[in-house]
């Protein structure tokens, strides 16, 4: 069949994809979320082939820009771009530049005008991917920005939900940990809630977000039931999510000191029995060991977090695909 | 716009009976034979003609599902891209003969893409391809080993297959434009 007549055909069953760019996930709606891990089931069949390689995207450059460190996230677009046949430049900024002073917008039109089909940002302010990509033509991702979002890690997050559990409507979901500097916890709280779970949020009331402690719910944020005791949060837990403990909390008087995080808020053997049989263990990584969970558990047969990073470069191939795989 | 139907259920099912006849006779039996449905409607005919062997022959040959989605020439060119379904073919290609099975044979750039597939995944022994309709007008040296229905048809003309298992029905029609200009 003549592959520009199939068009019609296709487009009745090709669902409608509408961003240029992957900011966080409050503006996805469900169906996207839907095709989003859809395109990941087909991208990780990719990955378990012995050639991990098609030329969809031959021809085309992503360039990673990263303000912040990291391996797992890094390497993982790099990895995805690389499966789809593009070609990779990695920025980091400690030896570029940004250290003679040169600005985010002049960093970014440079690296635009040198070439770039999309970019794929880190940065330590909230908002700074939506100023790049006010401002750019080529696609932005957002590989974190401040404590507002990272939704790349949310999507892995569902899919690995979805392909232990089955589904992720009606699951209950306790994200544990620091939710106040976390943008995992809130890009997860949007997807979550769009896909139907039940978000319970747990940890230390020094570390709740203002604005979900108490009464008060605000509008731009997602529903989540906030339950500062954690045998309580746990009771049938399908999945516990667990956050990263940044130890320069300690040092900035929000915590008394690490054991008593420890003692009252770390994921271990006894505490994870308070879930239900079989309840995933998820980390977005690094892993503190020890610290917000114990190794036992880290390790034990109910984590995932491997299996999170193994999906996180099938998302990412197909979130390239999806953003980059045709003309917008 | 009017719509003439080239083959009817009872033609398909008559046409599919032979191909699969043909597809042994000429491989002289069943050994290393692999069928691989091209997404979305080459699946159920790839299907359909192994379930055919198995009656007949006796023997339960292997068959694949593969989406060209991703190997496509004409993604830049597109406005929406294709929903991608995953590629799964249950033995490795290579050393096989790799029947590619698809419903319309046209310009030839779907199965240039789906050899592309079949390449990366494998050495193919060789690879022969089966289409229910045929309607010339390719733009790539291609052809095919087995074919249900030839079918001439203007460039202007649409020939589209139905097929029970994706749209409740077995037909192949050509829509052609209608001659007074109506859209």
């Amino acid at each position: 069949m003549r592959l520009a007549q199939q068009q019609e055909q296709l487009d009745r069953h090709s669902l409608p994809w509408r961003h240029r760019h992957i900011l966080d996930l409050d503006d996805f709606s469900r169906e996207e979320i839907e095709l989003v891990l859809s395109t990941t089931d087909a991208m990780k069949e990719i990955l378990a082939r012995e050639v991990k390689m098609v030329p969809t995207l031959r021809g085309k450059t992503i360039t990673t820009l990263f303000y912040e460190p990291s391996t797992r996230t890094r390497v993982s677009f790099e990895m995805a771009a690389k499966s789809l046949g593009a070609s990779v430049v990695n920025v980091t900024t400690a030896t570029s530049s940004v250290v003679k002073g040169e600005s985010l917008l002049d960093t970014v039109r440079t690296l635009q005008s040198l070439g770039t089909d999309a970019m794929v940002m880190r940065h330590s302010m909230s908002g700074a991917p939506y100023v790049a990509a006010r401002h750019l033509g080529v696609n932005v991702i957002n590989a974190g920005d401040g404590w507002h979002a990272h939704p790349t890690q949310a999507l892995l997050d569902l899919y690995t939900i979805r392909d232990k559990l089955g589904k992720i409507e009606g699951t209950k979901v306790m994200i544990l940990g620091d939710i106040k500097h976390s943008r995992v916890a809130r890009s997860n709280m949007w997807g979550l809630s769009t896909m139907g779970a039940r978000v319970v949020l747990c940890g230390p009331p020094t570390l709740m977000p203002y604005d979900l402690v108490g009464e008060v719910h605000h509008k731009a944020m997602p529903p989540a039931e906030v339950q500062t005791r954690i045998d309580k949060a746990l009771d049938g837990a399908d999945v516990v999510m667990v956050l990263r403990l940044q130890r320069e909390r300690q040092s900035g008087g929000l915590l008394p000191s690490l054991r008593e995080y420890v003692s009252l808020y770390q994921l271990n053997a006894e505490r994870l029995k308070l879930a239900r049989p079989g309840a995933l263990v998820l980390h977005p990584g690094p892993v503190n060991e020890d610290v917000e969970v114990s190794l036992e558990v880290a390790q034990g047969a109910q984590s995932v977090i491997q299996e999170q990073v193994r999906n996180g470069v099938a998302v990412r191939m197909a979130l390239l695909y999806l953003l980059m795989g045709g003309s917008h | 716009m009017s719509e003439k139907v080239i083959l009817n259920e009872a033609d398909i099912r008559r046409a599919l009976t032979r191909i699969a006849h043909e597809i042994v006779e000429k491989n002289q039996g069943c050994q290393d034979l692999v069928f691989v449905g091209i997404e979305r409607r080459g699946v159920p005919l790839a299907r359909r003609l192994t379930a055919s062997i198995e009656e007949f022959e006796k023997v339960a040959v292997p068959v694949g599902v593969l989406d060209i989605s991703l190997y496509r020439d004409d993604l830049a060119s597109r406005g929406l891209q294709p929903v991608v379904r995953r590629t799964d073919i249950p033995t490795d290609v290579s050393d096989k003969v790799v029947v590619l099975v698809d419903d319309v044979l046209f310009p030839g750039r779907s199965i240039r893409a789906a050899m592309d597939a079949i390449m990366d995944l494998g050495r193919p022994q060789r690879i022969q391809l089966a289409v229910l309709v045929d309607r010339g007008h390719r733009e790539l040296p291609i052809r095919a080993d087995y074919v249900g229905k030839n079918v001439p048809a203007a460039l202007s003309e649409e020939v589209s297959v139905k097929l029970r298992e994706v749209d409740g029905r077995d037909e192949a029609v050509i829509i052609s434009p209608d001659k007074g200009g109506e859209p």
